[in-house]
């Protein structure tokens, strides 16, 4: 008969070998070979040039319908903001419903039901910034994923996996650009992804596509013939947010320093 | 309607997405798994230590931790959108997360007292156990019970003197490791705000200190709390006339046992107490010299708009009442509930200024975020991100230990260690 001794031995060990997390092994499903064998010289970026958006919405129109974000629902995949500066050097920016219906008031709409007339004279400058998933290098919200359900793709995408998406919201809370929410409908977190559907066939994503004044570009910026790299590589541009050390992929001409 | 959306009021400059994703059960979990924490270092402060004062209070305070243990998952759970995926947190850890801890430091803190526990009343699950076996003409209840203490010892039967002795020892070396794990279990529920770099005020290595700190005051205080409650019925049991314990002097006997202990122990409380809050303005008067870009913003919400909840409720009524009332001569059983419940709520009011404090303002540093508690629920979401939400989960460890302590007696036990 097995002594209690041995019994509490041979348990402890069972639970050593059990626990071994399932996360310390690799899985290599086909699509996963097949992406690691496939071309590596693939890294999406993606460029904004704010001097040609004049802040008509086409582009969040066409991602809403594009990537199936309930129209009505007052979260997007990508939005553009207003900035209005004044010559006594005030500071006004707004975005209403992520500017989905392009801004067809000059009032400022500074939430709970106010907005502010501003007069043509008093502006000192005003401007137009194109926002979305910046696809930074070094992703925050993956990095604190709890169960790994949003991961970044080998060509730099950062993207999410609904059916593993626990809903913690903890992606939304490290996103230092505000891309993140929860979708209403699948109740998961969600984010722009490029349109990753169509820039892997090819395609230009929904929102490049849906702008007339070709202000957002999107290419691959380790092919040195893409006319998106060589902007990024041989003009100036910004970015946003370099403090927080993300190392974002979409690259601005025309940043402003009062840009958010 | 969005997530988070019926609760926020925006104003000003805010991005589309920005809403306050993280509502009152992330207010709870901190509060919880804080009490869990400080209780258990109660209970090690007399095991390990050896502080005599404390046995009172120290089996008491372990049985209670034991009680809250599901209090902590269960805030988390009620906040997640995908409730039944919450296993995954355990299935597939994603260890750059700091959430993804989570199991493992809860299963590992949770074993620990479980274990203490059992060999605390080892003794009690055999005595009972063979009392029972020997009783003819169980009733329904009798069996259950018999069944329960019988599984619950496991088949260790000796308790010489000197298995019990070793019974101590193991202990004694539990509660030690157990210091540790707990300060780590609520450590880490503040990393898993001072890590997020996106949120100006979570963003501090202080925040993990500053979180065990209020952790252990808001602990020893529920603690206090409950062992009042507790005495104050043994005393209206024990001292009614009908009661075989009856005398005339019983009531003063108990009544003495129990300020005694609330005396002692209030003094850990306040030195606490007095780390927590230093920790706590230091951090504000770092931030507020450094004024690093986002102090403007940080400035407006903590003097401004959230000025009643940090200045007035926190540190007003949280903190600095229930510490005049301790340090005032003659302590009273009254003013110990009163400083106690303040203290409580001045730690629930911190960690809502954490929490809620620092979604009040957008990524922007131009716009705000205003948050309204739903009361009355109309929907799942308002329901269990709500008052009636938070409620249940508070209410819960009571309900629990109101239950464990018909397995585990916390008084009236004739030899305790």
């Amino acid at each position: 008969m097995i002594s209690r001794r041995d019994l509490l031995k041979n348990t402890a060990k069972a639970v050593a070998g059990i626990s071994v997390p399932l996360a310390a092994l690799e899985i290599l499903t086909p699509a996963r070979v097949q992406a690691l064998k496939t071309d590596k010289a693939v890294r999406w970026a993606f460029l904004v040039d704010t001097y040609k958006c004049v802040g008509c919405g086409l582009c969040v129109k066409a991602c809403k319908n594009e990537n199936e974000i309930p129209y009505d629902a007052n979260v997007t995949r990508t939005w553009v903001e207003r900035y209005v500066l004044t010559k006594d050097g005030r500071f006004f920016a707004d975005s209403p419903k992520g500017a989905r219906d392009g801004f067809i008031s000059s009032k400022i709409d500074l939430g709970k039901g106010n907005y502010q007339d501003i007069k043509q004279e008093e502006i000192k400058k005003a401007f137009f910034v194109p926002k979305l998933c910046n696809q930074c290098e070094n992703p925050p919200c993956v990095q604190v994923c709890p169960v790994g359900a949003t991961y970044q793709a080998p060509d730099g995408v950062v993207l999410v996996d609904r059916t593993w998406c626990i809903g913690c919201g903890y992606c939304i809370m490290a996103c230092p650009y505000g891309v993140r929410f929860f979708h209403p409908v699948h109740h998961t977190a969600e984010k722009c992804n490029f349109c990753y559907h169509r820039i892997t066939k090819g395609m230009k994503s929904a929102c490049v596509q849906a702008c007339p004044f070709g202000a957002r570009q999107i290419g691959n910026i380790k092919d040195p013939n893409d006319p998106v790299a060589k902007t990024i590589t041989t003009e100036r541009v910004g970015i946003l947010k370099s403090e927080y050390g993300t190392k974002p992929q979409v690259y601005y001409i025309g940043l402003d320093e009062e840009v958010r | 309607m969005v997530h988070g959306e019926f609760w926020t009021v925006r104003e000003l400059f805010v991005t589309p997405n920005e809403y306050i994703y993280w509502s009152v059960q992330i207010v709870m979990y901190p509060f919880m798994t804080g009490l869990v924490a400080g209780a258990f270092v109660l209970s090690s402060l007399y095991h390990v230590f050896g502080i005599k004062q404390l046995k009172d209070i120290a089996r008491f305070a372990l049985v209670f931790s034991f009680a809250l243990l599901p209090a902590a998952p269960l805030p988390i759970i009620l906040h997640l959108q995908h409730p039944f995926r919450g296993i995954n947190n355990l299935m597939t850890p994603h260890f750059t997360s700091a959430i993804a801890a989570f199991g493992i430091v809860f299963s590992t803190y949770g074993a620990i007292v479980a274990s203490e526990l059992w060999f605390l009343y080892r003794k009690h699950f055999v005595e009972q156990s063979l009392y029972l076996k020997k009783r003819p003409d169980k009733t329904l209840g009798e069996k259950l019970m018999y069944f329960i203490y019988t599984v619950l010892t496991l088949g260790a039967y000796d308790v010489s003197e000197k298995a019990l002795h070793k019974d101590e020892k193991a202990i004694k070396i539990l509660a030690a490791i157990g210091i540790p794990v707990a300060c780590f279990l609520h450590g880490y529920a503040g990393f898993i705000f001072g890590s997020v770099k996106a949120n100006a005020l979570w963003m501090t290595p202080l925040m993990p200190v500053i979180f065990i700190m209020s952790a252990v005051v808001s602990g020893i205080a529920l603690c206090m709390l409950t062992y009042i409650v507790t005495m104050e019925f043994r005393k209206y049991f024990a001292c009614r006339k009908q009661s075989p314990t009856y005398s005339p002097e019983c009531r003063e006997e108990i009544k003495s046992v129990e300020i005694n202990v609330i005396r002692m122990t209030a003094k850990y409380l306040l030195f606490f107490l007095i780390f927590a809050i230093s920790l706590e303005l230091l951090d504000l008067i770092f931030r507020g010299y450094t004024a690093v870009k986002s102090w403007d913003v940080l400035r407006s919400v903590i003097y401004g708009k959230d000025f009643a909840a940090i200045f007035i409720l926190q540190y007003g009524i949280g903190n600095l009442i229930p510490f005049i009332l301790f340090l005032l001569p003659g302590m009273t059983i009254r003013r110990a509930i009163i400083g106690v419940l303040l203290v409580m709520f001045g730690v629930f009011m911190m960690r809502w200024n954490v929490v809620i404090g620092g979604q009040a303002f957008s990524l922007t540093f131009a716009g705000y975020m205003h948050y309204h508690l739903p009361i009355i629920p109309h929907n799942m979401e308002t329901l269990k991100e709500g008052l009636f939400g938070a409620m249940g989960v508070f209410v819960s460890p009571f309900i629990l230990f109101y239950f464990l302590t018909k397995i585990f007696p916390v008084f009236g036990l004739k030899e305790s260690h």
